[in-house]
């Protein structure tokens, strides 16, 4: 392997190659064999344990009385706005990266989406995306960099390229990383000075967070998507819901999701203020994984999945906290405040007060909203539309939307955007021949990158105009300076698309 | 840089569900370095369109400094950027008091010597309003002895910090050095697993 580029070589070559193995045998071994529990005591090991405690007790480097655990990482994403600060760390310290081949950059929080073959017309941005591929090519990182037919949004471009297996420990500097969690591992968000604790050790210092249960059972009416699951879950939880806790999601409704669907919901873990939320691997998975670029191959693909079938929680396995919902009772949902846990079903009204907030800030949002308490929201007119963003942007989310749309129109005075999560869903929709339903719909095709879910690049809604979106984020000025988010499923963005007005889906399918 | 004790005044934002959004909004991440974020602190609060400062804004009012900040439950839910303490720290702050603190932010804020102190709904609430009552109400943040104090209200409440972390801001080290120092032990955990 002399000579070759680490970037030529898969994973897990280079990871051999970093550790001299050329023995086959060590190399099943290093990958695939199922990994020990970390000293545990008699008691422990013959404790029924949650998916979560599996995953974090094989991790665990040290434990020590007084101390975070030391966890070990094996995948670790990077993207330009996070990461900068932290290379800039290493080099002051004079570190190399440790571990390079478990780091993969890509650019998608600052990338323009529209002409990206042409140079970055915003001179800042321009700068964070080239110190990005700077320093990963000082560093030795693989970058899917800005023109690379792999990039796209980190959480999108991870579990497509089968990077996000089973049983990982995932982070980057981002939190919606939690997304990696629908295929059973434990994915979180991380600071920046914790990327650079990555990338100088492969490790963090975590305490353990508290598990919580949410179970959804029973069957999903029609029009009603991974998505309305979600935002229905906060909307009864709160946005504080689930700090502290790392969620495991199970029930029927779950189990009976795709995996592109289950990490819709994953992704909005974070919303409930939840660390991370995961679903047991399952046949799913494993179909969706198969024959995925860095997907194992052969042999140790079946011993892969052998090992990621016992990484469901034991039966009688304790949670900190248990909540069930009923799948049938969620209708299409929609936020109208200025936190993810402010929503409400599309043909119900706002509440006085939303759950567990007050009435000062319930006042706060909805004027910066411009909308009143037990209002209905159903014919409210809307200006924009965004499909895309790491909750909503995969080839299902595109194709369920043109699905709808096709032989129909936008409304006259509705922008619409769709921005693919990557460069392999916008190839995969144009092969599919979705752009074109798109363009005769008036909706407007654009090029992968996270957009108007953060509005850092040009993609801003303007000030006091509506945004139906399937992002996740509906906080003052996420969308950019005094613009008004409602969160929704594609579906439901792709009804308000064609009516301009907020509509219930259920009525026109 | 460490961190014992401090006596100050503080700047009250009784609002709750503060997201990192609003603490730094997503078009000043654009900078490579740690520096420099203070300015934009609050941006969307703190100015008007034209860049008007807001004079409703509390960090726009001079009754109201100091170098630890008071607010509301679910104080820095939302994105992990950093930013957020960097933006804070940057400005001044050296204190964060809530009833509640979003699991990341929490973490950044001890990662950049910015300390939260996590007190109970009904003592913020009476914080709040002894702030109100008397801007130039003083409080004294004992890290060492983990202590919030208000001398002049009567009120005193400890807090939790973890003592790996409070070992490392007393003593001004960082996460890295330790990690660094187990290097022998991870490379050893990779052999195994
Ligand atoms: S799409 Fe939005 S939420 Fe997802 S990674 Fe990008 S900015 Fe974050």
């Amino acid at each position: 392997m002399l000579g070759v580029p680490d970037s030529y070589l898969s994973f897990e070559k280079r990871i051999l190659k970093r550790k001299g193995c050329r023995n086959s045998k060590i190399k099943t071994s290093f990958f695939k064999k199922p990994q020990r529990t970390i000293s545990p005591n008699r008691m422990e090991a013959q404790q029924p344990k949650t998916l979560f405690d599996k995953i974090w007790d094989r991790h665990v480097v040290e434990r020590k009385e007084g101390y975070p655990d030391l966890l070990y990482i094996d995948r670790h994403f990077i993207h330009e706005v996070t990461s900068p600060q932290a290379f800039d760390g290493l080099r002051k310290r004079g570190l190399p990266v440790f571990r390079p081949s478990q780091t993969i950059g890509t650019a998608d929080h600052n990338v323009p989406t529209i002409n990206q073959h042409l140079p970055i017309a915003d001179k800042l941005s321009a700068f964070q995306v080239a110190k990005l591929e700077e320093n990963c090519r000082e560093f030795g990182v693989e970058l899917f960099g800005l023109g690379h037919e792999k990039q796209g949004i980190v959480h999108v471009i991870g579990p497509e390229l089968g990077i996000t297996q089973p049983g990982m420990t995932i982070v980057c500097g981002d939190s919606h990383t939690s997304t990696h969690g629908a295929f059973g591992n434990i994915a979180f968000g991380i600071g920046t000075s914790q990327v650079e604790q990555v990338l100088a050790t492969q490790c963090l210092l975590q305490y353990r967070p508290k598990t919580m249960k949410i179970e959804v059972n029973g069957t999903l009416a029609r029009g009603v998507t991974a998505k309305d699951i979600i935002l229905y879950v906060i909307s009864q939880i709160s946005a504080a819901g689930g700090t502290g806790y790392f969620v495991e999601y199970a029930g029927s409704a779950i189990r009976s999701l795709s995996m592109e669907a289950r990490m819709t919901i994953c992704n909005m873990s974070i919303e409930m203020g939840a660390r991370g939320g995961m679903i047991a691997p399952d046949e799913t998975t494993f179909a969706y994984l198969k024959g995925r670029e860095h997907a194992p191959k052969g042999a140790a693909w079946d011993a892969a999945v052998e090992d990621w079938k016992s990484l469901a929680s034991d039966s009688g396995a304790q949670y900190d906290a248990v909540l069930t919902f009923d799948a049938a009772s969620i209708e299409p949902m929609i936020t109208y405040g200025t936190n993810p846990g402010m929503g409400v079903g599309v043909s119900k009204n706002i509440p006085a007060v939303a759950a567990k907030s007050n009435e000062s800030e319930m006042a706060k949002s909805l004027a910066y909203m411009g909308l009143e308490p037990q209002q209905s929201l159903l014919g409210k007119k809307i200006d924009y539309v965004f499909i895309g963003s790491c909750t909503n942007s995969r080839i299902e989310d595109l194709r369920q939307v043109a699905d709808f749309i096709k032989g129909k129109k936008k409304a006259p005075d509705v922008n619409v955007w769709i921005v693919p999560g990557s460069k392999q869903v916008e190839a995969q929709a144009i092969a599919e021949g979705l752009d074109r339903i798109f363009r005769e719909a008036g909706f407007e095709l654009r090029q992968p990158g996270c957009s108007a879910c953060l509005g850092m690049n040009e993609d801003k809604v303007p000030a006091g105009k509506y945004c139906v979106s399937t992002s996740n984020r509906n906080f003052e000025g996420r969308q950019g300076p005094g613009a008004r988010t409602f969160l929704v499923s594609p579906l439901t963005a792709a009804a308000a698309a064609v009516t301009g007005e907020i509509a219930d889906v259920r009525q026109m399918i | 840089m460490s961190f014992k004790k401090i006596n100050t005044t503080c700047v009250p934002l009784p609002i709750e569900n503060i997201d990192t959004d609003q603490i730094i909004p997503a078009r000043f991440l654009k900078a490579t370095s740690r520096e420099g974020f203070g300015e934009n602190l609050f941006r969307d609060w703190r100015y008007l369109p034209g860049d008007v400062p807001n004079p409703d804004f509390v960090l726009n009012q001079k009754t109201y400094t100091g170098e630890v900040l008071v607010a509301g439950k679910n104080f820095g839910c939302g994105s992990s950027r950093e930013h957020a303490a960097w933006a804070l720290a940057d400005y001044g702050f050296k204190v964060v008091v809530s009833s509640f603190f979003a699991d990341i932010f929490y973490n950044n804020a001890l990662n950049n010597n910015l300390l939260p102190v996590q007190v109970d709904e009904d003592f913020l609430q009476k914080l709040f309003q002894t702030i109100a009552a008397d801007p130039k109400t003083e409080v004294t943040v004992d890290l060492e002895k983990q202590t919030l104090e208000v001398p002049a209200a009567g009120l005193k409440t400890g807090f939790d910090i973890n003592p790996y972390k409070k070992a490392c801001l007393i003593n001004g080290y960082d996460d890295i050095d330790y990690i660094l120092s187990r290097r022998e032990a991870i490379e050893q955990f990779e052999l195994v697993n």
